[in-house]
C-alpha cells in the first residue's frame, strides 16, 4: 500500500510517499531531508504531536500561562492530555522552561511553561 | 527636544532583532518604543510551536522565541526599553510623539526603524453579506482573546479563508472543547502553510472547503449561521450549490496589511495594493535614515524571516549614521 503524507517538521512541507507493508513503513520518497523519513515512519507506525495550550494562573502579572509537552506526544491521547492540563492552576512565578507537571498522562512527559511570569 | 541616535518603534521579533543588530554594529543610543506592557508583540500570543527552526535550528515556541530575544535586549545597556509607548506622530524631520501612561513625550531621532507590524483584514474587505451580529472576529483576535485573556468566544465556529492563523485557531478552539465545522477558501488551495492544514485540520478531522465561499451571515444578535457556496475559476458563485451552516461564530482569516500610517503620515509614499513602503531595496524607503523592517515591510510567512531581514534595518542604521 501506498500512501500520500505532508510532512510537517518544517514550513517546506513536503509532498512524501510512503510504502507501506503489514502497518510498517518500507519506503519513503519524495522527502527534501532525512527528518522527512522519520517522521513519515512516525506518522503511519505511532503518529505524535507537541501539544500547545494556557493554564490558568491565580495572582500573578499574567492571567494566562502558555505552556507546551516537552516531547512530542500519541496523537490519540491529545484530549486527555488536555483535560489534565485544564485542571492545572498557577500561583507562583515560573520561568520559561520550568516544568510544571511531571509525568503527563503516566508516559514520561513533562508538561513545561514558555514564558516567564511573575 | 531630546535627540536619540536611532528610534525603534515596534518591540516584536522585527523590532527587537533590529536593535540587538543596531547595538553589535555599533549604535550605542537607541531608544526602542513598543505600545504594550511587553516586549514580544504577536509571538505572545502565538503559543503554538513553529517557530526558530530557521534561525535557532530548534522547534520553539512564540513566546519561546521571543524570550530569547527578550533576554537579550534587555541584557544591553545601550537599549532603553520604553514600555506602554504608543506613538501617534511623526514628522519628515523624524520627530516622534508618543504616548505613555499619564503623558506626551517627544523625541526627535537621528535615524528611525519602523518595526509596526501588520494588522489582519477585515470582514468588511472581503464582503460578506447579511447582517452584524456579535460572534464575527478576526482569527488573530480570537487567538488574543483564547491564549491571552482565557476566554473561548465561541461553540460552533467556522472560520472563512485558510491563512495560518485561522487554521491555527481551528486546532485551538478544538482543543478547548468548541466544535469547529468548516474552515471556507475560495482559492483552490491553502493561503497558509502546509504543514499546518495536516496538524491544525486533518488531525482533528474538520472539513476544509476549497473554492467555495461565504455569502452570508445570518443572525440577529448572535451569528445563527452563514451560507456557503461554490465557486467557479474566475470565483463566481456556481448556482444551485449553495447551503447553510449553524454556527455561533465567524473567524475571518483572509490575511495581513502592513501598518504604516505613520510613515504615510511623514509623507512617505505606500503602495496602494500592498500598504508597504515604496521601496527598491529591503527595508530602505524614499527618506534617508528611515527604515522599515518586519511585516510593516512586507508580510512574512515566518518569524525566523523577519528577524533576519530585520537585522539587516539595525546594519542600515548603523552606516547612515557614520555618513
Ligand atoms: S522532509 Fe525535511 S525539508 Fe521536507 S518538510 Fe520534512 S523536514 Fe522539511
Amino acid at each position: 500500500m501506498t500512501k500520500e503524507l505532508i510532512c510537517i517538521e518544517c514550513p517546506k512541507g513536503c509532498a512524501l510517499s510512503v510504502d507501506i507493508e503489514n502497518c510498517r513503513v518500507v519506503k519513503v520518497s519524495g522527502s527534501e531531508c532525512p527528518k522527512g523519513e522519520k517522521y513519515a515512519v512516525s506518522e503511519i507506525e505511532d503518529p505524535k504531536r507537541i501539544l500547545t495550550s494556557t493554564v490558568l494562573t491565580q495572582g500573578l502579572s499574567l492571567k494566562m500561562l502558555p505552556v507546551r509537552t516537552d516531547r512530542p506526544i500519541p496523537k490519540s491521547r491529545i484530549f486527555e492530555a488536555m483535560n489534565e492540563i485544564r485542571k492545572i492552576k498557577i500561583n507562583k512565578a515560573v520561568n520559561a522552561g520550568d516544568i510544571i507537571l511531571e509525568n503527563l498522562l503516566g508516559i514520561e512527559i513533562n508538561l513545561i511553561v514558555t514564558r516567564d511570569v511573575i | 527636544m531630546i535627540e536619540r541616535d536611532l528610534v525603534i518603534v515596534g518591540g516584536g521579533p522585527g523590532g527587537m532583532a533590529a536593535a540587538i543588530s543596531a547595538y553589535e554594529n555599533g549604535i550605542k543610543d537607541i531608544l526602542l518604543l513598543e505600545r504594550d506592557q511587553y516586549l514580544g508583540g504577536i509571538l505572545n500570543q502565538c503559543i503554538h510551536t513553529g517557530f526558530g527552526l530557521n534561525y535557532f535550528k530548534e522547534v520553539l515556541t512564540g513566546p519561546e522565541y521571543a524570550d530569547r530575544f527578550i533576554k537579550k535586549v534587555q541584557g544591553i545597556p545601550g537599549i532603553e526599553i520604553s514600555l506602554k509607548s504608543f506613538v501617534v506622530h511623526l514628522t519628515k524631520d523624524k520627530v516622534l510623539t508618543y504616548l505613555r501612561p499619564g503623558m506626551v513625550k517627544t523625541v526627535k531621532a537621528r535615524c528611525l526603524i519602523m518595526a509596526t507590524g501588520c494588522r489582519e483584514k477585515t470582514r468588511e474587505m472581503v464582503h460578506i453579506a447579511g447582517t452584524r451580529p456579535a460572534g464575527v472576529f478576526s482569527a488573530g483576535l480570537a487567538q488574543k482573546l483564547v491564549n491571552i485573556e482565557g476566554l473561548l468566544p465561541g461553540k460552533e465556529v467556522v472560520i472563512v479563508g485558510s491563512g495560518d492563523i485561522g487554521l491555527i485557531m481551528a486546532r485551538r478552539f478544538t482543543l478547548e472543547g468548541a466544535k469547529v465545522k468548516a474552515v471556507i477558501e475560495i482559492q483552490d488551495k491553502t493561503r497558509g502553510l502546509m504543514r499546518n492544514v495536516v496538524q491544525c485540520v486533518t488531525d482533528f478531522d474538520i472539513p476544509l472547503y476549497f473554492k467555495h465561499k461565504i455569502l452570508k451571515i445570518f443572525g440577529r444578535d448572535r451569528v445563527e449561521g452563514i451560507s456557503v457556496a461554490k465557486v467557479d475559476d474566475e470565483m463566481n458563485k456556481i448556482q444551485g450549490t449553495e447551503f447553510t451552516i449553524d454556527c455561533d461564530t465567524v473567524l475571518i482569516s483572509v490575511g495581513l496589511i502592513p501598518e504604516n500610517e505613520l510613515i504615510e503620515m511623514a509623507g512617505l509614499e505606500l503602495d496602494r495594493k500592498t500598504n508597504s513602503p515604496v521601496s527598491k531595496e529591503v527595508n530602505k524607503t524614499s527618506m534617508p535614515g528611515l527604515f522599515v523592517c518586519g511585516n510593516a515591510f512586507k508580510v512574512y510567512d515566518l518569524a525566523d524571516s523577519v528577524s533576519k531581514d530585520s537585522e539587516s534595518a539595525g546594519r542600515l542604521a548603523a552606516e547612515y549614521l557614520k555618513h
